[in-house]
């Protein structure tokens, strides 16, 4: 079992881990950000830039430093091997960086953002953006398009992630959307608007970090912190039926999949239990998901509400 | 008169057709190394001549060679980037449109020493012309029995393919140009795995540049220790160098790696001085993505030593005072040019064909070009210049790609050797709108 330490906490993983894996296993403050990478996506990650660490010892083998800054989502640990995160001042600059040119396009619409509260770019200015910018030009735009009836695709907000991309690739037969054009006028597109017909396209919309796909059936109509997420299921005969359901009072207001820490869901969910099933009849309600990313929802009054979910 | 092995018959009357090469001692490697070598001679004899890659990089081609993963059972390829698309470099092109039989005879001998049965060139879409030029060639290598099937009785078997671009400069780097020939979107993979190991259709790969694989030929017919004997220290043999500018004979010169910069520029064999008689104001020696030199540098380095065009004369000082032989894009400005406009092209450039992959390079390179153009266009802040140099740092080493360091690298230098010519722009919007900021007009001393 290789050996790595991360800015000086030391952990044995299995062969194969990503240095980001690592650090997720050690957790805290030095796990670094991830805005492309989505472990259960095959070839997600490496995009964003955001996860970059300084590798200070190769490993045991070779002790040699790496010459540049690598995006631990990408790079497999080695036994021996040392890594600086957040301790590193380069490190935390070059991903101030990052932030600023994910930020320099994108219209810092949070307040009619239904991504807002749960945007992981909204975490990631917070802790590494400033409060004003130095960019002074006119900003990328583009239409909102309708994919389908239930997907709303804002690209004005997208970071080109691609995450959306390698979900409709792997859960659904055939590829309807990818990306266009190049640089930074790329972008996410169904051709010709082709609407994405995918029994599971919905989850695009789960690992979106942030607001570009949004979930039609729920736009506009509440603040996600406003809501109490509760863990439910149902018995559904084409996905595992666990979800989360996002109540106000009695009434649901939206359904995800259910997400850890960073964001990743643990069963994608079909467009059935996403968007058809908002009666509070139609699903087992098992209590109050435990929120514990650092994010506004978790400041939600549980015991409240709960009394009205039985 | 220097020694030419390359385009030593570049213009024999009728040279791109097979009866004319053959005769010229044409597809002699190839028979030699089929005949009386094994690969791993060929490979040993590349090492021996100490070859460079020629696309930018500079590698060891035989070390290259040698990494080349062999697991059983699973084919090998060799791809010839031929995607040339630097801005200053065209020395492939005239290489392919003169003697392209020497690029097929350089894939067979190559192929062979590597132990792939399937080759492809792969070329940039804008070489549209050429691309039938290839086929003619190559059309005419399978007449004569170079390639196929057991190729003159050796058992050996080659099929070469020509893979067309669709014009985009990233598809240059090693495994854009991977997931462009396999139909993919030309996006550079995250590496490692490296091709050696995974590339063409995830099996072993080897990427070489035109200039590369033409001179596996002379290599191997004249051995790689007489082939290392040219040139001076690690820079063997000859380079092919595209000389573009104000200069009055611009073309593709081959030259021995050893010539000083200054005969380069000033002798009549070779670029025969600035135009008009003017005098030299800075020089891009290896393609636009290599930093700019300014005049007092170009002829010698900052020790003060005469620089030659070689490796490790032109990168002497490191990016501080020197820059790269790259691709052999020699650019050449005249005491008229301005530097900042010549970086806002170059800029445009590279936001231009930022594949939009990964964040720092696809917002950085418009963000640099946007600037930019507003200083061009005297509509600069003081605050631009730093502004550009703190941009360009964050990009430099955080990318994918060696796409988003080329695109920084132009502006660090055009920064740190020319900032005064900067800082004129903003303070003489006006001015910097109807003339350029040139050596001989010194417009800072005067306003001061």
């Amino acid at each position: 079992m290789p050996k790595v330490t991360i800015d000086g906490q030391t952990i044995d993983v299995a062969e194969g881990t990503t240095i980001l894996n690592a650090a997720r296993q050690i957790g805290g403050e030095l796990v670094p950000p991830a805005m492309c990478y989505y472990s259960s996506l095959k070839g997600s990650g490496g995009k964003c830039r955001t996860c970059l660490v300084r590798v200070t010892k190769g490993s045991e083998k070779d002790p040699r430093p790496m010459p540049k800054l690598v995006a631990s989502c990408q790079t497999m640990v080695m036994d021996g091997m040392e890594v600086a995160s957040k301790s590193d001042p380069s490190v935390v600059e070059a991903r101030a960086g990052v932030t600023e040119f994910l930020l320099i396009n994108h219209p810092l619409d949070c307040p009619v953002c239904d991504q807002a509260g749960e945007c992981h770019l909204q975490d990631l200015a917070f802790e590494h953006g400033k409060a004003n910018t130095r960019y002074e030009f006119e900003r990328r735009t583009f239409e909102k398009i309708d994919i389908g009836p239930y997907i709303k695709l804002h690209m004005t907000r997208c970071i080109m992630c691609w995450r959306c991309v390698y979900t409709a690739q792997q859960l659904s037969p055939e590829r309807v959307h990818g990306i266009i054009g190049r640089g930074d006028h790329a972008e996410i597109s169904t051709y010709i608007e082709k609407s994405i017909e995918s029994e599971f396209s919905g989850n695009v919309i789960d690992v979106c970090p942030v607001g570009a796909l949004t979930d039609r059936t729920f736009r506009f109509k509440s603040r996600v912190w406003f809501l109490n997420p509760m863990d439910a299921h149902r018995d559904c005969p084409t996905c595992s039926g666990k979800a989360v359901v996002w109540m106000y009072g009695n009434e649901i207001y939206r359904v995800t999949a259910r997400k850890d820490q960073y964001g990743e869901v643990h069963d994608f969910i079909c467009n059935t239990c996403r968007f058809h099933k908002k009666d509070r009849n139609d699903w087992v309600v098992e209590g109050a998901r435990n929120i514990d990313r650092h994010s506004v929802i978790s400041q939600g009054h549980y015991a409240e509400n709960a009394i009205t979910v039985v | 008169m220097a020694r030419k092995l390359l385009l030593e018959h570049a213009h024999v009357e009728g040279i791109s057709t097979y009866e004319v090469y053959r005769k010229h001692g044409g597809y002699r490697s190839v028979e030699k190394a089929l005949k009386t070598m094994t690969p791993d001679e060929v490979v040993e004899e590349v090492k021996k001549s100490g070859l460079r890659g020629r696309g930018g990089a500079g590698f060891p081609t035989g070390m290259k060679w040698s990494f080349l993963a062999k697991p059983e059972g699973v084919p090998r390829y060799l791809v010839c980037n031929a995607d040339e698309s630097e801005p200053g470099t065209f020395k492939d092109r005239y290489l392919m449109e003169k003697i392209p039989h020497l690029l097929v005879e350089g894939m067979i001998t190559a192929s062979y020493a590597l132990g792939a049965n399937t080759s492809y060139i792969y070329i940039r879409g804008e070489y549209s012309w050429i691309l039938f030029i290839l086929e003619k060639a190559i059309a005419e290598a399978y007449n004569a029995g170079w390639l196929g099937k057991n190729i003159m009785g050796t058992g050996y078997n080659l099929d070469l393919y020509v893979n067309i671009g669709a014009g985009a400069y990233i598809c240059g780097e090693e495994t854009a140009l991977i997931e462009s020939l396999e139909g993919k979107r030309g996006n550079p993979r995250i590496k490692p795995p490296f091709p050696a190991v995974k590339g063409l259709w995830q099996s072993p790969t080897v990427v070489n540049n035109v200039e590369t694989i033409a001179a596996v030929v002379p290599i191997i017919n004249d051995g790689g220790d007489e082939y290392a004997k040219i040139g001076l220290g690690r820079s063997t043999g000859t380079k092919l160098i595209s000389a573009s500018g104000n200069i009055n004979r611009p073309g593709v010169y081959e030259i021995e790696l050893n010539v000083p910069v200054e005969e380069f520029i000033y002798s009549d064999e070779y670029c025969g001085g600035i135009k008009n008689g003017k005098r030299l104001k800075a020089c891009v020696p290896g393609g636009s993505s290599v930093p700019i030199l300014p005049h007092y540098l170009v002829c010698k380095t900052a020790s003060g030593e005469q620089r030659l065009m070689t490796y490790e004369s032109l990168s002497d000082g490191g990016f501080a005072t020197g820059s790269m032989l790259g691709s052999g894009g020699f650019i050449v400005y005249d005491e008229d040019q301005c530097i900042v406009r010549n970086t806002w092209n170059f800029s445009r450039f590279y936001a231009h064909e930022s594949c939009g992959q990964c964040s720092p390079c696809r917002e950085g390179t418009s963000w640099m070009e946007k600037v930019l153009r507003r200083m061009e266009h005297g509509e600069g802040k003081m605050s631009d210049i730093d502004l550009l140099a703190d941009v360009a740092k964050k990009i430099e080493g955080n990318t994918i790609c060696p796409l988003g360091d080329a695109a920084a690298w132009p502006v660090n230098a055009a920064i740190r050797h020319f900032r005064e010519e900067f800082e004129w722009h903003v303070k003489e919007p006006k001015l910097c709108m109807e003339r350029n900021f040139g050596l001989a007009s010194e417009p800072v001393a005067a306003q001061q």
